[in-house]
């Protein structure tokens, strides 16, 4: 970090900062050097904060009043819904902030793999990512699991059952989980118990993400590395600050649209069935934030290898800084790339789509065909297109239109000198 | 742009494909001028309490209303019955309580703040009393099928006499709106099986719509409020978006880069 030496101006100030330099990370924030031509594609990391602490706050409200019961859960949600002081608010901004928080996690996720954000030097932020995507797949299926319908029952019953899969110990594994013999009393207090632990996992790691961050500091629409601070940065406050507050304000009026007019279009019908053990429901669909994974669980006939390919599928994206190979960041000075990004983005949008179809006909060739694709994607194109494709010339500088730049500012350097 | 085309065409299409294989299953559901869709969506008064009737002369037979108390029906944004309205339609209601000082239960009449008497002790009895089928409870019946208050008002209006190839067992009914056609509760309602207090005729059409109302505010007590808080919420954000586009703007004009 560059950042100049930072001194209270107050007495009381210098006191407490040569002891806890509070002031000083608090300096660092607002002077932060950003890339001033951010697009309001890097807005979603501040509206994915707003959604962890939106998540956290209604939570624990929620926990307040909620029963981990397998004979009350379901009772005392409805309880939250009528008869606590604008339980149906709070339950519904915490049902809904779900899908917001993935809806805003997926735009986050796609940015990066346009701008190739995950690039040297910001594997680790990249990869801290990716385990927060995974606590957050967790933290938001088991909270599905809390009011005790019939999809929260037999959605459990399927996921904890892929465990099974494992070669000898798998029914052990699943009874463990279970703590029982089936989904049960111990399954939903245990899943209460880690729906209420990861939120703070996932507000540790948040807290690394930025960190890791502030070490390199922003990757921007162009994708070189800018000397910081100069012209090509702006001070993270106000310029940023206001940014964000902007964008998130815009994506708040999305999220209370969902919340008081359509509280309920994103969770399925059978939820209001008080969970039945004896009745299975006719198609057993997760939320459709899990759907383009549960497609390529579906689309492998055999449950071992169908379970290994969802896996491996989210684990591919912890290794992508290395499957890319091409030292271009930016979409946009790659053209090969670029088409590629689409047909991805189209390809995990139909597995999406066939997740939530039954597993038959045409709809199974298709998911077949698409998480083939998505798997070719990462295992093949990456890897030959940065070798094979031809870039455009990237420029020295975000205000300097001069071409002739790298992503690499050593290379750059040497480059200017060189030439000089 | 080309690609976003491209995408566009092919979700279409997938679409297009959805739309044919399901046809040939899929019914189109009977629409309503539902009063509490909308914006400013509210429930019709008059339609609720008409909806309460047909549920107690008619449905409270056979389902349960577990998740609500007789207080509710005074309750702002639900059907709005006077506070002795309320007390008699619960005391017209037997309630088991106690036990008391000997520990004794006893019958006394109901009270605001007892839960709706439901028609059968529990699940094993309203199966006796039903060939076998479950009455599903409906407090939040709307909520819970697909379609929701559409499905609920086409499922009333539904029955018909079965096509010849289909073979009923006794106690199963044709209807055309449920999955599989088959249904173990008979046509519920029939012209003028109810009297209106208030000499709306009651046709199967009305009744249908007055039950789901009543239904769709069983399932959701708080739309009202929810609607009106909604309107707010949305407007400030909105008014407040365009404040800070504007401080937004005035900020970044200090630099030479667009925002």
């Amino acid at each position: 970090m560059s950042d100049h030496e930072y001194t209270p101006k107050s007495k009381v100030g210098k006191w407490f900062n040569d002891r806890l330099p509070i002031l000083t990370l608090a300096n660092h924030l607002t002077d932060y050097p950003t890339p001033k031509n951010l697009n309001y594609w890097w807005t979603f990391g501040g509206i994915l904060t707003f959604c962890l602490i939106t998540q956290i706050i209604t939570g624990l409200t929620l926990a307040m009043h909620y029963i981990a019961h397998a004979d009350m859960a379901f009772e005392s949600v409805e309880q939250i819904m009528r008869d606590v002081n604008y339980g149906w608010l709070i339950r519904y901004i915490h049902a809904n902030g779900a899908s917001m928080f993935f809806l805003a996690v997926y735009i986050h996720i796609f940015r990066s793999l346009f701008y190739g954000s995950y690039k040297s030097p910001r594997e680790i932020i990249w990869i801290i990512g990716i385990i927060i995507y995974l606590l957050m797949m967790a933290a938001a299926f088991m909270g599905y699991v809390l009011p005790w319908g019939q999809m929260s029952f037999w959605g459990a019953t399927v996921i904890t059952n892929l465990f099974s899969a494992i070669p000898l110990v798998g029914e052990g594994i699943v009874a463990w989980l279970w703590g029982g013999y089936s989904v049960d009393n111990p399954t939903l207090t245990r899943f209460f118990t880690l729906h209420y632990l990861i939120p703070f996992l996932i507000l540790g790691l948040v807290v690394l993400h930025i960190w890791a961050l502030h070490v390199p500091g922003n990757n921007n629409p162009v994708g070189i590395d800018i000397k910081k601070p100069s012209k090509d940065t702006v001070p993270f406050h106000p310029y940023i600050v206001i940014k964000d507050g902007f964008a998130l304000l815009m994506f708040m009026i999305v999220f209370a649209f969902f919340v008081f007019y359509a509280p309920n279009i994103l969770g399925h019908a059978d939820n209001y069935i008080e969970a039945n053990p004896m009745v299975t429901p006719a198609h057993i669909v997760p939320e459709w934030y899990l759907l383009p994974f549960y497609a390529i669980l579906r689309s492998i006939p055999d449950k071992l290898l169908g379970v290994l390919a969802m896996l491996f599928a989210i684990i591919i994206l912890a290794l992508l800084p290395w499957l890319d190979t091409s030292k271009i960041r930016s979409a946009v000075f790659r053209p090969l790339y670029k088409q590629f990004y689409w047909i991805l983005l189209a390809d995990v949008l139909i597995l999406g789509y066939m997740g939530a179809m039954p597993a038959e006909g045409l709809y199974l060739l298709i998911a077949r065909i698409a998480t083939s694709y998505y798997f070719l994607h990462f295992l093949v194109i990456l890897p030959v297109l940065g070798f094979k494709e031809k870039t455009l010339p990237v420029p020295l500088s975000i205000t300097d239109p001069v071409l002739g730049g790298s992503p690499n500012l050593a290379i750059a350097k040497n480059k200017e000198s060189f030439e000089k | 742009m080309k690609n976003v085309i491209k995408l566009i065409t092919i979700l279409t299409l997938i679409n297009f494909t959805n739309h044919i294989s399901n046809a040939a299953e899929k019914i189109e559901l009977l629409k309503t001028d539902w009063t509490f869709k909308g914006l400013f969506g509210k429930f019709d008064r008059g339609s609720l309490q008409r909806g309460y009737q047909i549920y107690s002369e008619v449905c409270s037979s056979c389902h349960s209303m577990k998740y609500l108390s007789y207080r509710n029906l005074t309750e702002k944004g639900g059907p709005e019955f006077t506070e002795e309205q309320a007390k008699a339609i619960a005391a017209s209601f037997e309630v088991k309580d106690g036990p008391n000082a000997d520990g004794e239960m006893f019958v006394r009449p109901g009270k605001l703040s007892d839960k709706f008497v439901k028609p059968y002790d529990n699940v094993k009895a309203a199966q006796a009393a039903n060939g076998g089928a479950y009455p599903p409870d409906m407090s939040v019946l709307i909520k819970a099928r697909s379609g929701g208050a559409n499905y609920i008002y086409s499922l009333l209006q539904g029955y018909e006499d079965p096509p010849a190839e289909i073979i009923l067992d006794e106690g199963v009914y044709y209807n055309k709106y449920i999955d599989g056609n088959k249904i173990k509760m008979a046509s519920p309602l029939s012209d003028g099986i109810v009297t209106y207090s208030d000499g709306t005729e009651a046709t199967v059409a009305q009744m249908s719509k007055d039950i789901t109302t009543f239904l769709m505010w069983t399932a959701e007590p708080h739309l009202e409020s929810r609607h009106k808080m909604g309107f707010k919420a949305i407007l400030y954000l909105i008014i407040l978006t365009i404040l800070v586009y504007f401080s937004m703007k005035k900020i970044w004009s200090r630099i030479e880069s667009k925002v």
